[in-house]
């Protein structure tokens, strides 16, 4: 029996409302590579937050059991002492540093307080070595690709002579080479002794070079999957992730009336110059009057992206391709263009970008399309307050009057202050993004009428959301996309929750 | 019992907006006891707002500046040469005073729209842009004044726009007419728009002020009106300054709170990102903003040296910070996308009272930068207390 280097017991996390994480169970080896497994939300981000000391002792409950003792991690640092680092998505790098001062930020070579400068890149090319990257030390951080950037901040954490290693999403935002290389260099830590914790969604990953898998779904451990036993499979693990119970109610809706083709994307990509990659790759999609499009995907996948790339690409993507309207092909300067064609897109994130807290229900409402209540530039406020009532009583928005600050609503009512906002604006497209995200069964049910009440009168929607069931329950026709390439489609009949989640994680 | 219960949630909820009318009625009543009657002179109050005129109008264009996050501080040169310009043109090249004023505004406006350029087209950096901007126009009126020196404006017009009075018309018990029947209209229509905007908000069932405090809201406004004019009428009455000053404010006014435009500054201000998510063109607003300030700072540049009567070397030097001031003592946020125009006013209003108070008392002049910068700390640290406790 191998030593048992992390054991976490009966874990459990409670947000205001929310269970994230309950009765969380697992054994690390040492030496082991070990993935986590599970759909968006399942609390593989929070686990790894409690591991890592960001949620300290006391704020959950249950043990961390680190090489035999039970650890009480009050802050980063207490678990940056005993070997334990954490490498984000989201690189935390310094862009404008060099390599050796991104290795050392924080872990200074020094004597008395002064800097070693020299014996800092002596150290940091030793580093650099282990982790078989050629780069100059002192080359900006910013001049690096993605992939060694992430090289960088695996040095970073050996140089902290780290003992387990945890790795979020690590190849998400790589090129086939590059995670090619992380994923050798990951089996070549595990010869020195080192110990690695994964997340992942690709499950070819997986297959390829995990000694265990452990499956979360909504907070709890599944299963622990061990390779040795040849349990490590990708329909095994997609059949363990999506083992929901479907028992959330979706309204009836009267009658399909799928009539012609309104949106046509052809071949289309969109580039984010500032990432430095493609965020949409070679996309082909087609939207019919009337009809619910879910788009399906794991986070990251580029949906968002898609969205805002069809919407007046107020990102600045370099966008390739064509898009059409109506068999009309179009080129949006700006979101008032994409507007005015008829579409809408309600955020994803309404907090913040979205909606405008510190102003009240009325002018929110108004905000897409004020020259729908001003004549000549002049806001007829009659008008607007009268729009603002219409959208509040049909769209049953519970506030104490429209002159309610909407930072102070509740996030269903937000959510739907939101849509009223875009369907003041006449859209014939509506993109909904994560349309229920945070919002309690009671509205998500509210919304999904009034999207079928719209679909009735010959709107058509794209909707884009992590929740498989919803995606399931309400779509006429399903994309599944998965780093920025839609991978698949799937009718209403043929459609089910291993299918999307074997697409989602190509 | 009800009443004192709705008052103090009145308070409670309007204290952002009351804060700033309670600061200057408290700081004119104590100067006026100080001074033993003197602050409150007819004389004494005219000449405070027709001294603070030039600044007013820079806090106005500068609040909307500010709610869209961004800085000008360049306005106070921008002022000071386009004043001199003004003097140039009027003096040396001999035009008419009704040709020079809506060039020198042009002039404002083409300024303005460069400064746009500068931040909204090639993402520059508002305070950077204009700090170049406060460089080069301290530059350039050093230029057009070096030959000459201060130049001296002979034109009765256009210092009358700094030192002229409407005409009196007749006199009233030794008051000046015209003035009173202003102020009389004043009240009216004040009282007017208020009983409509009541009816207007009970017609859609909103919440409004019980009837008692409502009528003590009125009167009590009413009364400081009737009391500034009859102050006001009591020296020359309403000086030229002031219409202007009136008249920008009713208009941005008008501009901030009836208009796409200003639903639009508002918009980008709160939330850049949801406003051009919305369809709003965040560059276009970012230029309109920055070509109004520039206006408004030549409009400035034309009181000031019509006031003077002359331009000078110097002139508007930190105009721009006194603006700024006056914009955040009035309100305006720095977190953006919150700010009234009449706040601006408020703001420039309470900042030339401690200054007049302070001279008047005889307070020397460390103490009153000290001061100055005690309140504008003072201002800004409740605007920050107050936001948090309204979330």
């Amino acid at each position: 029996m191998a030593e048992i280097i992390l054991e976490m017991a009966n874990i459990t996390k409670t947000f205001p409302g929310v269970k994230a994480l309950d009765q969380v169970n697992f054994q690390v080896e040492k030496g082991e590579i070990h993935f986590f497994v599970g759909e968006n939300g399942a609390g593989k981000s929070t686990l790894m937050k409690v591991l890592s000391g960001v949620y300290p002792y006391g704020n959950y409950e249950g043990d961390i059991i680190y090489e035999g003792k039970v650890q009480k991690f009050n802050k980063i640092q207490d678990s940056v002492d005993v070997g334990i680092a954490i490498i984000y998505q989201e690189l935390a790098l310094f862009p404008d540093l060099s390599v050796y001062e991104n290795i050392y930020m924080g872990n200074e070579v020094k004597e008395g307080g002064i800097i070693n400068w020299n014996q800092t890149i002596v150290k940091a090319k030793e580093m650099l070595q282990k982790v078989n990257l050629k780069v100059n030390p002192e080359t900006l951080i910013k001049d690096l690709g993605v992939g060694k950037q992430q090289l960088v901040e695996i040095a970073k954490a050996l140089s902290k002579q780290v003992k387990l290693l945890i790795l979020d999403e690590p190849t998400a935002a790589l090129n086939e080479d590059d995670s090619e290389n992380l994923l050798e260099l990951i089996k070549e830590l595990k010869k020195q002794g080192i110990t690695c914790i994964m997340i992942s969604h690709k499950l070819k990953e997986v297959a390829a070079i995990a000694d265990k898998a452990t499956i979360l779904r909504d907070g709890q451990t599944i299963i622990t999957l061990d390779a040795k036993k040849g349990e490590i499979d990708e329909p095994t693990i997609i059949r363990h992730m999506v083992g929901r119970e479907m028992n959330q109610i979706y309204p009836e809706r009267a009658n399909r009336n799928i009539g012609d083709t309104v949106l046509e994307l052809i071949n289309w990509s969109a580039y984010d110059t500032q990432l430095g990659r493609a965020v949409v790759k070679d996309a082909n999609l087609e939207l019919k009057r009337g009809e619910i499009v879910g788009v399906a995907g794991l986070m990251g996948a580029g949906r968002t992206e898609l969205a805002l790339s069809m919407f007046g690409n107020p990102k600045n993507y370099k966008l390739m391709g064509n898009m059409a309207l109506n068999g009309q092909p179009q080129n949006f300067k700006h979101t008032s263009d994409a507007i005015k064609a008829g579409m809408a897109y309600v955020t994803e994130d309404r907090k913040g970008n979205g909606l405008f807290l510190l102003n009240n229900i009325t002018k929110n409402v108004s905000a897409s399309k004020l020259s729908g209540i001003a004549h000549n530039g002049i806001i007829n406020t009659n008008e607007e307050i009268k729009v603002a009532e219409h959208y509040k009583n049909s769209l049953h928005i519970k506030a104490s009057s429209i002159e309610q600050l909407v930072g102070k609503l509740s996030g269903g009512n937000q959510q739907k202050v939101s849509l009223g906002k875009w369907l003041f604006a006449g859209p014939n497209i509506l993109i909904l993004d994560e349309p229920t995200r945070g919002i309690d069964v009671g509205a998500k049910f509210e919304i999904y009428s009034v999207m079928n009440t719209l679909i009735e009168k010959g709107m058509s929607i794209i909707m884009i959301s992590s929740e498989l069931g919803e995606i399931l329950g309400m779509s006429d026709r399903i994309y599944v996309m998965a780093e920025g390439k839609i991978t698949g489609e799937l009718s209403r009949e043929e459609a089910n929750q291993e299918k999307v989640m074997a697409l989602a994680t190509k | 019992m009800n009443i004192i219960k709705e008052t103090s949630n009145l308070i409670k909820d309007n204290i952002r907006d009351y804060g700033m009318y309670i600061a200057l009625v408290a700081i004119m009543i104590t100067f006026n006891v100080m001074t033993s009657g003197t602050f409150m002179s007819s004389r004494n109050i005219s000449n405070l707002l027709d001294a603070s005129g030039y600044i007013a109008v820079l806090a106005v264009g500068m609040t909307l500046v500010i709610v869209i996050r961004h800085i000008d501080l360049s306005v106070g040169y921008v002022a000071g040469f386009l004043g001199a310009i003004a003097a140039i043109l009027l003096m040396q090249q001999g035009l008419s005073v009704w040709l020079v004023i809506p060039i020198i505004l042009v002039l404002g406006i083409v300024i303005g729209l460069m400064n746009g350029f500068l931040i909204a087209q090639l993402g520059i950096p508002a305070f950077v842009a204009s700090l170049a901007g406060m460089l080069i126009f301290r530059g350039a009126l050093l230029q057009v004044t070096e030959g000459t020196g201060t130049i001296i404006v002979q034109d009765d017009i256009f210092n009358a726009i700094g030192n002229g009075y409407l005409p009196a018309i007749q006199y009233f018990y030794n008051r000046h007419m015209l003035t009173l029947i202003i102020g009389a209209v004043a009240v009216v229509l004040y009282i007017f728009s208020e009983l409509k905007t009541r009816h207007d908000k009970s017609k859609y069932n909103f919440d409004v002020m019980s009837l008692p405090i409502f009528s003590v809201k009125l009167v009590f406004v009413s009364a400081i009106i009737a009391y500034i004019t009859w102050i006001l009428a009591g020296y020359n009455g309403i000086s030229w300054t002031l219409v202007i000053v009136l008249l920008v404010t009713m208009v941005y006014h008008f501009i901030t709170n009836k208009t796409v435009l200003g639903r639009q500054v508002y918009a980008v201000g709160s939330n850049p990102e949801a406003a051009h998510l919305s369809g709003i063109n965040v560059k276009k607003v970012t230029y309109i903003v920055m070509g109004s300030m520039s206006m408004l700072a030549a409009l400035s540049g034309i009181l000031y040296t019509s006031r003077l009567q002359s331009a000078t070397t110097t002139a508007g030097m930190l105009f721009e910070l006194d603006a700024i001031a006056a914009a955040y003592v009035g309100g305006v946020s720095s977190a953006g996308g919150v700010g009234k125009v009449t706040g601006a006013i408020i703001g420039a209003i309470v900042m030339a009272s401690l200054t007049n108070g302070m001279n008047l008392l005889g307070v020397g002049i460390s103490y009153q930068y000290m001061i100055r910068g005690g309140v504008l700390a003072g201002a800004v640290i409740f605007d920050v207390l107050t936001r948090k406790r309204g979330k």
